[in-house]
């Protein structure tokens, strides 16, 4: 017997995430935002390990859903902060995009890191533009990085069982400066000098606590940021590509892209 | 109705696990591996101070992480298999016990869920640390295993260099050790470190208080 997914819709998904919901493993063992949504997506008899799925009649990426599997990082730093991410959009074991810009521009000087499902962040990253840009003009002036955070976090906590996003919104504004606050899945929010998100993240807990440091300066942050995501990049099989990275400060928004070959080199790696 | 007021705890029915941090290295003239210490059944930690780091013999030790009841039981069994070749030879060689080890998860993979690394010293090859997941064998400059290894496969990809010192591959397990800690949940307590060379297997333990600081945010 085999099952074919049909998604019909949003309801199809909800049941689907709730289930995935009540399924999550408890506490001692490892679990990430890719793994949960194989888990929910694929409907195959109990037998069938879901883990190690090979079909030779259907290619694995026609039942699969779009996700930004990926790893996305921000640093604060004094006057703005440094945003980065890699490139790589699946469908199952398909890379459908290889260049993606998981960058979003939600305002001239506030950004937003998209991981987890593509299309859900792509969804709240276009209606939080829109409420901002209104909020904006109704106060002529620029909007503060911890608004943005807020819309971000009142529609992931209000469709949390619809929605598999983790978002990092990034910005500088003339209150706060450069700020960094992180709305994972489930929808909460919290202000941190430093945060990763999405699946690759779990490789680099390590290496980003060890090599953190208050006070660094722009072009250490960047490098710092390019090395961490190399070292995710490298690990996870949903994170490639290349690194994109962008600079908000005062002075506006800087972006560069760093190549395969031209990615920060370790020996093991 | 006694049974609602006072439902039995969870942590009675779940499998004992070693939710761990496990990691050998090789330096130039032995190895160093390192574990952490904490037990878990669910939620509940069992054992706070479990070493597992695990004699196969005189210089050879295995690293245990999965199920404590299968990660012990192998070493165990592979401890017996090396005695009784003792009496041939007078050192085993460490991919000898390593393949003693592969032959038993890989004969057993169904049923067994343990992954064991195995590191120590022998005159033909020095150092050395093998690999044994789910029934392969590699041999690797350096290892690591457990739940909380994820965390810390950047950090180690990016400090660990070639010909280490001693001292030096004895800081980067144990920082390696901390850093996963401080992000598992599973992984926690003290750090055991074993470092094995010609000379033998020195065994230390480092308490929690004394483990380096790391000041994320």
């Amino acid at each position: 017997m085999h099952f074919t997914v049909v998604f019909s819709g949003l309801s199809g998904v909800c049941d689907r995430l709730r289930q995935a919901r009540v399924r999550t493993p408890a506490a001692g063992s490892f679990s990430n935002v890719v793994s949960v949504k194989m888990a929910t997506v694929l409907q195959f008899p109990a037998s069938v390990s879901t883990f190690n799925n090979y079909n030779d009649l259907y290619p694995d990426w026609t039942q699969r859903e779009v996700s930004t599997g990926t790893t996305i990082m921000a640093v604060e730093f004094e006057g703005g902060v440094v945003i980065g991410a890699d490139s790589r959009t699946t469908t199952g074991a398909y890379i459908a995009n290889r260049v993606t810009d998981k960058l979003t521009p939600i305002h001239e000087r506030i950004f937003c890191c998209r991981s987890g499902s593509a299309a859900d962040t792509q969804a709240i990253a276009d209606a939080v533009t829109y409420q901002l840009g209104f909020h904006s003009i109704e106060l002529d002036e620029a909007p503060l990085v911890q608004t943005a955070a807020s819309l971000f976090r009142e529609m992931c906590y209000r469709y949390r069982e619809e929605l598999m996003a983790g978002i990092i919104v990034a910005g500088w504004d003339p209150r706060r400066g450069g700020q960094v606050y992180t709305v994972p899945v489930g929808g909460m929010m919290t202000r941190q000098p430093v945060s990763v998100g999405g699946s690759g993240s779990s490789y680099i807990y390590g290496y980003v606590d060890s090599n953190y440091r208050a006070g660094m300066s722009k072009e250490e942050c960047l490098k710092f940021t390019a090395e961490a995501l190399t070292l995710a990049m490298e690990r996870d099989g949903s994170s490639g590509g290349v690194v994109r990275l962008a600079v908000i400060s005062e002075q506006g928004v800087e972006r560069q892209v760093i190549l395969g070959n031209q990615l920060p080199k370790f020996s093991t790696v | 109705m006694s049974e609602e007021l006072f439902p039995e705890p969870e942590w009675l029915s779940e499998e004992v696990k070693t939710g761990t941090t496990i990691i050998a290295v090789t330096f130039d003239g032995g190895v160093v591996l390192g574990s952490d210490s904490r037990v878990s059944a669910g939620e509940s930690v069992v054992n706070r101070v479990m070493n597992k780091l695990s004699p196969l013999h005189d210089k050879i030790y295995c690293a245990l992480s999965g199920s404590a009841a299968d990660a012990q039981t192998i070493a165990e069994i592979v401890n017996y298999q090396l005695d009784c070749i003792k009496h041939e030879e007078d050192d085993p060689l460490v991919c000898s016990a390593a393949t003693l080890v592969k032959n038993i998860s890989y004969k057993y993979k169904e049923e067994l869920s343990a992954h064991l690394i195995v590191a120590g010293w022998d005159r033909k090859k020095g150092g050395q640390v093998y690999a044994t997941l789910n029934g392969l064998l590699s041999r690797q400059p350096f290892a690591i295993g457990g739940s909380g290894s994820f965390y810390i496969n950047g950090f180690v990809d990016a400090e660990y260099r070639k010909n280490m010192t001693k001292r030096e591959s004895q800081e980067f397990v144990v920082n390696a050790l901390t850093l996963a800690m401080g992000r598992d949940g599973s992984s926690g307590g003290v750090a055991y470190v074993v470092t094995i060379d010609k000379d033998g297997a020195e065994e230390k333990c480092v308490l929690g208080n004394e483990l380096p600081k790391f000041f994320d945010e």
